[in-house]
């Protein structure tokens, strides 16, 4: 065994609200191991590691680095002692640019003048050393969260980072993203770092770590070599049970057809063309995936269909209303729900209470209002069953989103949108950031409501989720849709990934073959 | 009418433009800093109006121009400190704090005008100094530009460079980068350990500063002594300013000499027979056209971008 690094010592944390996240935990890490955190949602693992950055003050326990106790009160005194984190929400100024968020709050100077040639120079260089290929110059907001996540990464490394925590990185990522991160990670590793890696994936931790410690209701329950342990093992010890990974589906009974896009058209503000004759249908009854890597168009698709981006061509049609010129109320209103693929940005609204979250799409109906006055006690109602229903982790349903563990804020968006018996879901990345347990659910869920008779598109960077999960689906790459499989149980991982990356792709009247009236 | 355009017309109104100006620039980029750090400085009207007397009382007392102005400065950043404490430490709402400090302002400096001049309206039997005008050397020898550029109170040409102090400090210093990242994405700031109740601090302190010049001018070089609420709205003009100048300082600049042509209007139409209240409502109803304009031109380029894709 290598030697020890870093060590917290009997952590406890209970949050202004009265939830204990920690309690006596336990954790230790050694030079150049990756270490991996597991956990259900609201485990307490994000919290610990808050804690270790000195973003939240634990209420008891030490931490001890290289054997001698320090106290981490701040964010800058961790990164003194060379600790680093990229959270599970990123921490980028949008408008700023790459080299600029890099070297923030570190900045190089000249005569007291900030030296921006040094910032660009300096994330060249560190670009180089760790292979995280970056254009210094780039302004943030415009770009892919791949790249977000690497600018973080190399944000850290500029401060002197030796202890890396990464949380849930691989959630936003594609697969082929994922395995560059897994190449920087190894690389990082034998460069003599130590990674903190949390994720959900049990494969990825199966695959990258050395060491895997396990959290459950704020305790550690474990901590293992990875190679002593399986999947399942893991899981068991997570949740408490094993967790089926297969679902099992009834034959399934196709209705009308609900959503129909024709020949959609969209060209994106700086000029780019990213939807190019985009037309397919779903039938209510029906799951239709779309498999992609990220950036060939699906979130703008999804956009588009949904009403959150206006001023394309062609024509979309939701339960026989042409929904060109409708606003996205009106299309809510006919019965689409949406889980969008950023919680934080249209999922919820962070500062509200998970009851204002939920009444979101509906406080403006009848069954909610006594005249002019809302019904509180029918809001509370539902949103108190709801969280029963979806195992929201939280102390009440008057608590903001924003002290929500991450898994615990996708619930509530997946359960607000679940519950208005939607004619059409548009489910984009709906178990991102979900535990094994809750994306059962979750799948089980979308199954109901397509067996309900649902016309359900889900969009899904996890190739796993997308077979798993939908009848038939579709491949974009280039904005193009470029293979339709009427049936997901005879197609591949590998056939998938040809079609994904843009090897092949089927003929036209193949393609055709998802259209219908 | 054509009186009208003859007063437009001449070199006087030029500079008259500038003259009215000042004050507007001063306040409107003490808010693009303060906005740019995420922290809304309601305040710039009291403050504003607190260094107005503050400079007429110590310069009257000291018989000092730059005690005077020296004095005006720090009763700014004493007002800046007080919105900060409130504000970011004791977490009251910025904008109410910033109502409050307006009112009490409005109704201190008149209850220690009355103390000290023992007059409820003006500060005449004062005998306060007054910020000199320069004359430029060889600027004030070309015509048309001359008479218009020239001879302006000094704190007026160090507002305009003041423009120039205000942009290299936003975006060629590292406080600059600071300020806009803790505007932005304060959990971002703190993350990377920037200390954002400091940054906020420091970004309202500068704020107040170069409103305090603002108020300076408007007691001891706009006129050469302190009347009760003389800055009038010239706080939330600047406001204004700073929204459609899209918190730029040079569109801040721009804007400001906008409302500074509807001051310097308003000012010499009072001469002609127009009701004077209606002459008076001219640099509010400019602030409302202003801000229309603004907004027209934005959904204009939405709809063009739509038209460019329809094509
Ligand atoms: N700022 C906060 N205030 C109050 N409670 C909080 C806060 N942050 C987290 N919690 C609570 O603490 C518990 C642990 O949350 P934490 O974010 O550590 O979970 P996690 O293991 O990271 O989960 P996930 O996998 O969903 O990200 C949760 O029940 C959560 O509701
Ligand atoms: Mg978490």
């Amino acid at each position: 065994m290598k030697n020890e690094i870093l060590r917290m010592e009997n952590i406890t944390k209970i949050y202004s609200n009265g939830i204990t996240a920690n309690k006596g935990v336990y954790f230790s890490i050694c030079e150049s191991e990756i270490h991996a955190l597991v956990g259900e949602n609201g485990a307490g693992k994000s919290t610990l590691m808050k804690i270790l950055f000195g973003l939240e003050q634990p209420d008891d326990g030490e931490i001890y680095l290289n054997n001698s106790r320090i106290s981490i009160t701040s964010p800058s005194l961790a990164i003194k002692n060379g600790i680093g984190m990229v959270h599970q929400h990123f921490m980028l100024v949008p408008s700023l640019t790459v080299a600029e968020n890099v070297v923030l709050g570190l900045e190089p100077r000249n005569k007291g003048f900030f030296d921006y040639k040094k910032a660009v120079a300096i994330t060249e260089e560190l670009a180089q050393k760790y292979n995280l290929f970056v254009d210094p110059n780039s302004i943030v907001e415009d770009l892919p969260v791949g790249m977000k996540q690497k600018i973080e990464i190399l944000k850290a490394l500029y401060r002197g980072a030796k202890i890396l925590i990464l949380d849930e990185p691989t959630a936003v990522l594609t697969p082929q993203e994922t395995v560059e991160l897994f190449n920087q990670l190894m690389h990082l590793k034998n460069s003599g770092h130590t990674i903190i890696f949390i994720s959900h994936k049990l494969n990825e931790v199966k695959q990258i770590s050395d060491r895997v410690t396990i959290m459950r209701n704020g305790r550690n329950v474990g901590v293992f070599n990875t190679s002593d342990v399986s999947e399942n093992d893991i899981s068991r010890l997570m949740v408490g049970r094993d967790v089926v990974f297969k679902l099992d589906k009834n034959i399934k009974k196709l209705g009308k057809t609900i959503l129909n896009v024709k020949n959609l058209n969209y060209t994106s503000e700086t000029g780019k063309k990213v939807l190019k004759n985009i037309s397919f249908s779903v039938r209510g009854g029906e799951i239709l995936g779309i498999a992609g890597v990220e950036g060939n168009g699906q979130r703008e698709l999804v956009e588009i269909i949904t009403g959150l981006r206006n001023y394309y061509e062609g024509e979309i049609v939701i339960d026989n209303i042409r929904i060109n010129n409708l606003s996205i109320k009106e299309i809510r209103e006919l019965g689409t729900s949406h889980i969008p693929e950023d919680r934080m940005v249209y999922g919820v609204a962070a500062q509200g209470t998970i009851e204002e979250n939920i009444i979101s799409d509906r406080f403006y109906k009848k069954e909610l209002n006594h005249r002019i006055l809302m019904n509180i006690k029918k809001v509370s109602d539902i949103s108190k069953d709801l969280i029963k229903e979806y195992k929201i982790k939280c102390s009440s349903s008057k608590q903001k989103v924003s002290m929500l563990s991450g898994g615990n804020i996708q619930k509530v968006v997946v359960a607000r949108e679940f519950s208005s018996n939607p004619k059409l879901l548009i489910a984009d990345q709906p178990t991102r950031g979900i535990d094994i347990g809750a994306t059962e659910f979750i799948h089980k869920k979308i199954i109901q409501l397509r067996d309900s008779g649902t016309a359900i598109l889900l969009v899904s960077a996890d190739l796993n989720e997308i077979l798993e999960v939908s009848d038939s689906l579709i491949v974009m790459y280039g904005g193009e849709i470029v293979a339709y499989f009427d049936d997901t149980a005879n197609v591949t991982e590998e056939e998938l990934g040809m079609y994904m990356l843009g090897l092949k792709r089927q003929s036209h009247d193949e393609i055709g073959r998802v259209i219908y009236e | 009418m054509n009186n009208i355009f003859k007063i437009i017309f001449s070199t006087s109104f030029g500079y008259a433009i500038l003259r009215v100006t000042t004050p507007i620039l001063f306040s409107g980029l003490g808010a693009v800093i303060s906005d740019k750090a995420g922290v809304i400085n309601i305040a710039l009207e009291g403050t504003m109006l607190t260094s107005a007397l503050t400079g007429v009382i110590v310069s009257a007392l000291t018989q000092s121009t730059f005690f005077g102005v020296i004095a005006a400065i720090l009763s700014g950043i004493f007002v800046s400190l007080l919105l900060s404490y409130f504000s970011l430490n004791l977490k009251t709402d910025i904008v109410l704090t910033g109502i409050a400090i307006n009112l009490l302002a409005s109704g201190g400096t008149i209850f220690i005008l009355y103390l000290v001049a023992h007059d409820k309206g003006i500060s005449t039997s004062l005998n306060s100094k007054v910020i000199p005008n320069v004359t430029i050397p060889l600027l004030n020898k070309i015509p048309i530009l001359g008479p218009i550029l020239s001879g302006h109170n000094i704190l007026t040409y160090l507002s305009w460079i003041s423009v120039a102090i205000v942009y290299i400090l936003l975006y060629k210093t590292p406080l600059g980068v600071r300020i806009r990242a803790v505007g932005e994405n304060p959990e971002a700031a703190e993350s990377v350990g920037i200390n954002v109740n400091k940054i906020r601090y420091i970004a309202l302190c500068i704020s107040c500063i170069l409103a305090s010049f603002g108020g300076a001018y408007m007691s001891m070089g706009y006129v050469s002594w302190f009347s009760t609420n003389m800055t009038s709205g010239r706080g939330f003009i600047a406001l204004a300013a700073e929204a459609m100048g899209k918190g730029n300082p040079v569109g801040t600049l721009l804007t400001s000499l906008l409302f500074g042509f509807a001051g310097a209007l308003s000012n010499n139409l009072q001469s002609l027979r127009i009701p004077s209240e209606f002459v008076q409502m001219i640099p509010y109803l400019a602030t409302i056209v202003g801000l229309v304009i603004y907004s027209i031109r934005k959904t204009n380029m939405l709809k063009y971008k739509k038209e460019v894709q329809n094509a």
